[in-house]
């Protein structure tokens, strides 16, 4: 009893004020590109030829987030002349389009849902499924339960089943192997319903584009009403698009 | 074994260097290493010019190679040795290649073959899973079933277990995955060589450094790339780090299922910590984008070092006291202690590799065996209690994360700094072949890559620690409570998607 007293006192109080306060994460943190469309044409070409992912447009200079793994490539070839990835956190979007991107995303607040607000405003609970990613994104959605970020404060929690949930927070490609369990997932969420897309995999599938083993884009299958990029995303990028879309 | 080329580990090989034997000479050398306490690093089928060829690395405590053309089925050496049993598994899922006389011979991954051979299961892969996997399964008045997944009450992987239980009592755990497959070995031998970092480092996330290291080390042998002392050393500590921030992360959790709530909430915070140093390492809290083929993409200077050590000045304390609170709590031990025992000799015959193997008194570690990076120059770990249950598990896991932390604070003080990463131009050499080993944090992790007569890769084959030890965790359920499993589960911790591929 006494050690557990001890390392209570040792531990103390450590959840973060945020959103009351903001968080400066490392500066190597590779957050929301800032693309220079002024920037050179053929050293654009050799960033999108470059490009891992095929994330990059060169005509528009546009950087497509929700392919982008933010390897941080593009800025190391151009030497920042192209794109620095910021340590901006904050990048989830309500539509798909919203994901190309120069640097500039809308304010998510203003493009959510009016009845979403409403409906899920004081409590959120969702069902995540896990469909074929690496498991890195669901990791980093678990920390939102520790101490630190205490998810569960803004009323948001993760349910064990889908007809506990409010919606449903999607991670992975897609699997041909996990589709009919991510539908009748779905459809097991009572209406209305919300459908979250997270990482780079559920947007576009990710590391896996092009496998014939995936479906590799969870809005064919089911409409998506929140996207939240990153390869995986920080917690704070979700516990940014979950407050913003919601609160 | 006098048949097999003896090769080191990241060494390239001419592919007409590795002995090509007849069926049942190569059947008898692989046999007769697993019966003299070889293990099997890799055992899979490939096609080259239209032919069906089988190719296997053994280890005892040095690795060897050979190869022979595949009969379209043969006689199952699992039959003989449990060594080879998932092994055979995949074969046959992969390339439609028969072990006839498989004691439980059941699809892997549910996916069909890519020889467009007849299916060896019966499958119609038009239906979505589940297929034509017979269960196996108990009979009697008392006994009942209980299935679940692959959708868990959790923020977990999707897979599915089925539990043949007389009461409370668990008879037999059958576990059946293949919902992650995602086509990972199909794509690494088809992108363009810009993909292939990316896909690596998303085999399983959690060991992102692990797989990103087995792949770069290979191509780098391929390619004969060199890298300077100073990347050896980062990639050393992300790779221990990584190491860390797991096994915290998963002593949390034992507590948490235990019932113990105060050291998961603590060390559900510090495993965070241990992610926030690979972010300040690499930008990314798995250590993505930092190891490339060549080197790494951030050097570890000064300001970094203070950093780290700091960090690890302030953590290691804390980390020793929340250990000691749950090592040192009755309540804990009393669940802990003789549960979910798994014997030396199963451990043995079913090859558990890492934390796993070594808690049952296996001594393998590749850091120690077949050493990469910095390794070879840095003290081994060992183990004090290694009775093969949770306790141990969870001890072990303890006690790696104290020698982990012990060698990043020795690498912290070497001089040696990486030079500045300028991606290059990667040519593979043609007809030639290499194995890569690493001690990841679950165990030994393993990429091997074949090339063709241009250099372009005609084979890339990944396991996954989770592999050999999904076995393990079925073996520690026998005659356990069913209310254990989750305790069981946690202790030994393997990935779905490493497995799935």
């Amino acid at each position: 009893m006494l050690k557990v007293i001890k390392n209570r006192i040792e531990q103390g109080h450590r959840t973060s004020k945020y959103p009351k306060e903001q968080i400066n994460l490392y500066k190597r943190f590779r957050g929301l590109p800032k693309v220079d469309a002024k920037c050179d044409a053929a050293l654009v070409k050799r960033c999108a030829d470059a490009c891992p992912q095929d994330a990059i447009d060169a005509k528009s200079c546009k950087i497509d987030l929700g392919r982008c793994v933010f390897c941080g490539l593009c800025e190391t070839l151009s030497g920042g002349r192209f794109a620095t990835f910021s340590q901006n956190f904050e990048m989830g979007t309500a539509s798909r389009d919203d994901l190309f991107t120069t640097g500039n995303l809308p304010a998510l607040a203003e493009h959510s849902k009016k009845h979403f607000k409403k409906l899920f405003g004081r409590s959120l609970q969702l069902r995540q499924i896990s469909a074929a990613g690496c498991n890195a994104c669901e990791a980093d959605t678990n920390v939102l339960n520790t101490p630190f970020f205490d998810l569960a404060r803004f009323g948001i929690q993760f349910v064990a089943s889908p007809r506990h949930a409010d919606g449903i927070h999607v991670t992975g490609p897609i699997s041909k192997n996990m589709r009919a369990a991510t539908i009748t997932t779905f459809e097991a969420v009572p209406n209305p319903k919300v459908v979250i897309a997270s990482g780079a995999c559920a947007i576009s599938g990710g590391p896996f584009f092009g496998s014939e083993d995936i479906i590799g884009d969870l809005n064919s299958i089911i409409p998506v009403d929140l996207y939240i990029p990153g390869c995986p995303p920080h917690p704070l990028t979700t516990l940014h698009a979950l407050l913003n879309y919601f609160k | 074994m006098d048949k097999l080329l003896h090769i080191q580990n990241n060494e390239k090989v001419n592919r007409a260097d590795i002995p090509h034997l007849p069926f049942d000479t190569f059947r008898q050398q692989l046999l007769a290493c697993a019966a003299a306490g070889g293990q099997v690093v890799q055992f899979f089928a490939y096609e080259d010019q239209g032919v069906s060829k089988l190719l296997a690395v053994m280890r005892t405590d040095k690795l060897y190679v050979g190869g022979c053309d595949a009969p379209d089925s043969f006689a199952s050496l699992t039959a003989e040795s449990e060594k080879f049993h998932m092994f055979e598994r995949e074969i046959g899922e992969q390339y439609g290649l028969k072990a006839e006389g498989h004691p439980w011979y059941k699809m892997v991954r549910y996916h069909a073959n890519c020889s467009g051979k007849k299916d060896v299961f019966d499958n119609d892969y038009n239906q979505d899973i589940p297929g034509n996997y017979p269960y196996f399964s108990v009979e009697g008045e008392t006994v009942h079933e209980v299935a679940v997944g692959p959708v868990h009450a959790g923020i977990i992987e999707p897979g599915h277990f089925r539990f043949q239980c007389c009461g409370e009592r668990v008879f037999h755990l059958e576990i059946q995955l293949g919902y992650q497959h995602r086509g990972v070995e199909k794509l690494l031998q088809s992108v363009p060589m810009k993909r292939m970092p990316i896909i690596a480092e998303t085999i399983a996330g959690d060991t992102t450094i692990g797989h990103g290291l087995c792949q770069a080390q290979a191509i780098e042998s391929l390619a004969g790339l060199q890298v300077d002392e100073g990347a050896k050393i980062v990639r050393t500590i992300a790779l221990e780090l990584e190491r860390i921030a797991n096994h915290i992360g998963d002593l949390g959790a034992l507590s948490i299922d235990v019932a113990f709530g105060p050291p998961a909430a603590y060390f559900g915070r510090i495993r965070g910590e241990y992610l926030n140093l690979s972010q300040i390492l690499g930008g990314n809290r798995f250590g993505r984008g930092l190891v490339r083929a060549g080197g790494v993409t951030h050097i570890m200077g000064d300001e970094q070092k203070q950093l780290l050590r700091d960090k690890l000045d302030e953590l290691t304390p804390e980390v020793e006291n929340v250990s000691e609170l749950i090592f040192s709590s009755p309540s804990v031990t009393g669940r802990f202690d003789n549960t979910g025992i798994v014997s030396k000799e199963n451990a043995e015959k079913i090859g558990l590799v890492g934390y796993a193997g070594r808690a049952c008194g296996l001594k393998y570690d590749a850091r120690v065996s077949f050493p990469t990076e910095c390794y070879g120059g840095l003290p081994a770990n060992s183990n004090n209690r290694t009775d093969g249950d949770v306790c141990s598990r969870a001890r072990v896991r303890r006690e790696e994360v104290m020698h982990s932390t012990r060698l990043i604070t020795s690498l912290l003080d070497r001089k040696e700094e990486a030079q500045s990463y300028t991606p290059q131009e990667i040519q593979l050499a043609s007809q030639s072949f290499v194995v890569s080993i690493n001690e990841g944090w679950r165990g030994e992790v393993s990429h091997c890559i074949l090339t063709d007569e241009k250099g372009g890769i005609l084979r890339y084959k990944v396991k996954d620690p989770s592999f050999h030890n999904w076995t393990g965790l079925a073996l520690s359920l026998r005659d356990e409570g069913i209310s254990d499993f989750p305790l069981c589960n946690k202790s030994f911790n393997l990935s779905y998607c490493g497995f799935d591929l």
